[in-house]
């Protein structure tokens, strides 16, 4: 036991946590937690200009890092704004912990300045969160939310801590031990289940495994290419799977869903058996649910017990930690499988590939020969993150990803504004490989006031901007659903993103043609400043394929 | 009791501290899935409160309730009783017009008939506490409806099932 203040106790818990970065912007409710940040030299905080940034890098940094992201913000509007970075690491299930400041307890309820219930308002969109009730309880609770954030499926808790809870000396214990009775996770597959499911994949004709986030955070990526390389099984990956297999991979099908390779989409839909493992059949992966894959038999792997019948009911539900499941199947399998003569099938996979890599050969400043091109310059670690719309969709078919955790995007909430953000986060995670937001004019609009942060705290990274004046992706579906009928997307003179980067002090590339956009990529892969790329693109182009809103997923429109 | 094929009855043990209503309450709200009564009271256990639920939908709906109540983490036990084995108990309060000695006479009668108590006694009202299952308390509200009920305050089921079959935190 020692006697020290709640910030104190704070600070020295964030470090037993092994906490290196903060993301965060102070104000008059974290004013004591900031005093002890300023000696503390094992954390760096790094100063954001908007505390949904400070959010979406925490997010940025988890991703890349598979550690937890921290951030911090004050009470009321600072707390207000860390709620769409909160929101977005829920729906993709990235472990953050948002530390906010609160008005001291006895203004609690008062309606006194700069409060607002941040508990209330981040029930639904966080894993747990908590008030501090006194300094006492510091340790205790911050060890509990860093354990519930990063286990089980992870996600983001919140720490509201009042300011009388941070300037108050009590009597601290570091060694509570911490206790949840309503949460333990189930990490080992049932036995049983693996045994069936191994059934089914015993004697599968055309076996396809849909590959989620689940094999990101777990780790599984080993694990799921050796069973596909046993099993003979393409791999299609969701948004958030996107990286788990390399995309070079000859079982690798692409992105499955309304921006699904045709490969993926095909091929997934002739499935006899679907193994689903760490996805959860969300609308843009599954499009019309009643029409998706049905003649297969799905085994579903997840963590999260309650995504087992929620949008799908699987055949074979397998509540497990993606890993220790695949390796369990794995397991079992290689001493029963016989491989099967697949030629056809595998031919027919190959030649759906070849067509997805045709599109990427058109003349111009098209996103995706952009995409290919940006490619060949970067190493295979480079971590790639990505706005919302058409930027996003493109990165996302276009630009192959080979490791895990080098593909970052906003899936679940869809937020724009996320990328950039994000690949701080990511950057500060890992200095040594370049880090690459792909962005829209429109979503980079949206956050670029963080190229101030990125400036003052050295972290540089690469925008390239596809700049087509135009809200991409609703004016696509105008352009395709609403009769070209453009309402409300054209964002008319964008601002000169050359001198909006120089004005911060950034570099700023304007780039009009294929040669100067992989001269400027070169440029900026040697800056030690954020470089800013603005390619001029067509506002007629569109992300094909697509799938219409709610239309079974072969239902494709090529171009 | 007749019982209604679509309703259920979930109990659950959930941590007694601030916070934990609002929780399950938003969870039911923001899924789409409707709670048709809810109580909440002290468990056996320290620390713990039971609440008890009772919603209607299809089984799968009650499955999805039943894995996003025990997502919560504030949620330790979640069980669904079986009408059959489960002795289910409201509590109402009902104020009755009561204008003259007449009236008066046969509301204390039908009182007594459905075992239920006078508790509160004014010139023109009674106040009467009935307790049993929802239906013998809906049918003995259906019957002064006649005489003129004043105010109603329903509890809501509370319920446990019969025998050993425990609903308890092991």
């Amino acid at each position: 036991m020692v006697r020290m203040t709640g910030a104190k106790a704070l600070v020295e818990s964030l470090k037993r946590q092994k906490v290196d970065v903060i993301f965060g912007i102070p104000g008059g409710a974290t004013i004591p937690i900031y005093d002890v940040l300023y000696e503390t030299d094992e954390i760096k905080h790094i100063l954001m200009r908007h505390e949904q940034c400070a959010a979406h890098a925490a997010d940025g940094y988890a991703r890349a890092s598979g550690k937890v992201g921290v951030c911090m913000a004050t009470s009321g509007p600072g707390a207000t704004n860390l709620v769409t970075g909160i929101a977005n690491a829920y729906m993709d299930s990235s472990p953050i912990v948002a530390f906010t400041g609160q008005v001291p307890r006895p203004l609690i309820g008062k309606d006194a300045f700069q409060e607002t219930d941040i508990v209330g308002i981040t029930t639904p969109i966080t894993k747990y969160n908590f008030q501090i009730p006194k300094a006492s309880e510091i340790p205790r609770i911050v060890k509990t939310a860093f354990y519930i954030a990063s286990s089980g499926r992870p996600g983001p808790v919140l720490v509201d801590i009042p300011k009388d809870t941070q300037i108050e000396t009590d009597d601290i214990d570091f060694n509570d031990d911490i206790e949840i009775r309503g949460y333990r996770p189930n990490y080992e597959p049932h036995p049983l289940q693996i045994e069936k499911a191994a059934d089914l994949l015993v004697n599968a004709e055309k076996p396809v495994i849909i590959a989620g986030g689940g094999i990101i955070s777990s780790g599984a990526s080993s694990e799921l290419i050796a069973l596909a390389e046993l099993l003979q099984a393409p791999v299609s990956t969701t948004l958030m799977g996107k990286g788990c297999i390399p995309e070079d991979h000859p079982l690798a099908l692409g992105l499955l869903g309304m921006h699904g390779t045709i490969a993926s989409n095909f091929i997934v839909s002739e499935a006899d058996v679907l193994l689903a493992v760490g996805m959860r059949f969300s609308d843009r992966t599954t499009g019309n649910i009643k029409k998706f894959c049905p003649d297969a038999r799905i085994i579903h792997i997840d963590i999260d017990t309650a995504e087992i019948g929620k949008n799908i009911e699987p055949h074979i539900p397998i509540v497990a930690d993606a890993r220790m499941a695949l390796k369990a199947l794995y397991e079992r399998l290689v001493k029963k499988f016989r491989r099967k003569e697949r030629s056809t099938w595998m031919n027919r996979i190959a030649e759906l590939k070849q067509q997805h890599d045709e599109i990427s050969n058109k003349e111009g400043l098209s996103p995706p020969r952009l995409l290919k091109e940006l490619r060949k310059l970067l190493p295979v670690d480079a971590i790639i993150t990505t706005e919302v719309g058409q930027n996003q969709m493109w990165a996302a078919l276009y630009l192959k990803a080979y490791k895990p955790r080098t593909f970052i995007s906003s899936g679940g909430l869809g937020t724009m504004g996320f990328g950039f953000p994000a690949s701080l986060g990511a950057k500060v995670a890992c200095p040594d490989v370049p880090v690459v937001d792909i962005a829209g004019d429109g979503s980079f609009l949206m956050t670029e006031q963080d190229l101030a942060s990125s400036v003052k705290e050295n972290i540089p990274v690469i925008v390239i901007i596809f700049d087509n004046r135009f809200l991409g992706m609703v004016a696509q579906w105008q352009r395709l659903f609403y009769d070209r009928r453009y309402s409300s997307i054209d964002l008319g003179k964008t601002p000169d993103f050359v001198k909006l980067a120089e004005a911060f002090g950034a570099q700023g590339i304007y780039v009009g043609s294929l040669s100067e956009f992989k001269k400027a990529v070169q440029t900026a892969l040697k800056s030690d400043v954020t470089t800013v790329i603005d390619v001029p693109i067509s506002s007629e182009e569109n992300v094909f394929p697509m799938v219409p809103p709610g239309e079974e997923i072969t239902k494709i429109i090529k171009e | 009791m007749a019982k209604k094929k679509d309703s259920y009855i979930i109990s659950t043990i959930v941590e007694h501290k601030p916070g934990v209503l609002y929780q399950v309450s938003n969870m039911f709200r923001r899924r789409g899935f409707n709670i048709e009564t809810i109580t909440v009271g002290e468990s056996e256990q320290t620390g713990l409160a039971r609440m008890t639920i009772t919603i209607n939908g299809d089984e799968r709906t009650v499955e999805q309730v039943v894995k996003q109540l025990n997502k919560l983490l504030d949620v330790v036990k979640v069980s669904i009783l079986d009408p059959e084995v489960t002795v289910t108990r409201e509590l109402a309060l009902i104020r009755i017009n009561t204008p003259n000695a007449a009236v008066r006479s046969d509301v204390i009668n039908y009182t007594e008939i459905f075992k239920g108590r006078v508790v509160d006694v004014a010139h023109d009202s009674l106040l009467v506490e009935m307790t049993g299952d929802s239906d013998k308390i809906t049918a003995f509200i259906e019957l002064m409806k006649t005489f003129g009920v004043k105010e109603i305050a329903r509890t809501g089921i509370t319920a446990l099932p019969r025998g050993m079959r425990s609903t308890r935190l092991e």
